[in-house]
């Protein structure tokens, strides 16, 4: 499943790194301490957090993410948002809390990806 | 007693995210031009250009205190503040010793060790954005125990500050201080959380610079005698006469 589906699927507004919308999802990961997700996401990894300042983009990057999801309503610092369109990793926004769009991806079928 | 104008966090180009033209020389050179007196370099989880900015700090009778920025377990981000160079590098022992990974220059950027003569001694490789596995407590605890000075960074911002992250200040944290970042609001702190410096816990506002033209854009004046550890600390406190002041900064 390619990001630019789940975007348009489960209502993730897109808000930088448009060029990555063909990036493929490999598996789903969640947590807002970025050294457990450097630690233990899996390469290509949907990621959901609530961290929105540029080393998201970093971390996604060094671990091969496939996008952010940034839950609660939050929205990305402009040079978050920079960032992302240079390294083409789309940014994806929901006001839903990261449970709840856990949920809805899961139950579509993305799944744990081994770190 | 005097009034010394004071940054106590800036950034060197040994910082991941500092511009590359934050060599210890000029930080020192921008420093004394913003009028400041004395200032402290801090470079996330590293104090290798400490030195270096002390010696030229001391050709032109500018105060550089060596610290450091400690990214906690918890993603706090503390600020340990030393008198000697060698007490910083005791500290960057114990994070180096708990901190994984190397850095990727290309995803975060260069980690420059330079000397006071503006030349490159050499690239550190260490995940310096990285998370020292350590909580906050132990971290501020071994900080003290060096004696240096414990300040909770920018905790207006919601990244990597104490109140972003954990939502309040642990009632048995020893810290001396809370920094408001230059965008940030003395008065807006005080009455959000009042009760602060009874506890203790002092206020200053500082410029977290990464480049050149940051430093100085947040200034803490500090009646004190010397701009020693001790003396900053009685200050936060308010104890014998020592205060910080606000209103003299910017002018």
């Amino acid at each position: 499943m390619k990001v630019r589906d789940i975007a348009d699927r489960f209502d993730l507004k897109t808000v930088a790194g448009e060029k990555g919308l063909d990036r493929e999802i490999q598996g789903g990961y969640c947590g807002d301490l970025l050294s457990d997700v450097m630690a233990n996401t899996g390469d290509g990894a949907l990621w959901l957090t609530i961290q929105s300042h540029k080393n998201v983009v970093g971390v996604a990057v060094l671990r091969e993410l496939a996008a952010i999801v940034l839950v609660n309503g939050r929205e990305p610092d402009d040079d978050t948002k920079a960032k992302a369109d240079e390294e083409g990793i789309p940014i994806l926004t929901t006001r839903r809390s990261a449970f709840e769009t856990v949920g809805r991806l899961f139950g579509a079928g993305i799944g744990r990806v081994d770190g | 007693m005097r009034l010394f104008r004071a940054d106590l966090h800036i950034h060197s180009c040994l910082s991941p995210c500092a511009a590359i033209d934050m060599s210890p020389k000029a930080i020192v050179e921008e420093s004394v031009k913003a009028g400041m007196d004395v200032i402290a370099l801090c470079d996330h989880n590293s104090a290798e250009n400490v030195g270096a900015a002390m010696r030229a700090g001391s050709r032109v009778g500018l105060h550089v205190l060596p610290g450091l920025e400690i990214n906690s377990e918890e993603e706090v981000h503390i600020l340990a503040v030393f008198d000697t160079e060698d007490q910083a590098l005791s500290m960057q022992e114990i994070v180096y010793g708990r901190l994984k990974g190397s850095n990727r220059p290309d995803v975060f950027g260069d980690q420059v060790v330079a000397n006071e003569f503006d030349e490159v001694e050499g690239f550190n490789d260490r995940l310096l954005i990285g998370a020292v596995q350590m909580e906050l407590r132990d971290l501020v605890r071994e900080i003290r125990r060096l004696g240096g000075l414990t300040i909770a960074s920018h905790v207006d911002r919601p990244s990597y500050s104490i109140l972003g992250q954990l939502g309040f200040i642990p009632e048995d944290l020893p810290l001396n201080a809370l920094e408001v970042s230059r965008n940030g609001s003395i008065e807006d702190l005080r009455r959000d959380m009042p009760g602060l410096e009874e506890r203790g816990i002092g206020l200053v506002t500082s410029s977290d610079a990464h480049e050149p033209g940051d430093i100085g854009s947040a200034v803490t004046c500090f009646l004190i005698e010397t701009p020693v550890v001790g003396e900053l600390a009685m200050a936060f406190r308010r104890e014998q006469g020592r205060r910080v002041e606000f209103s003299c900064g910017n002018g």
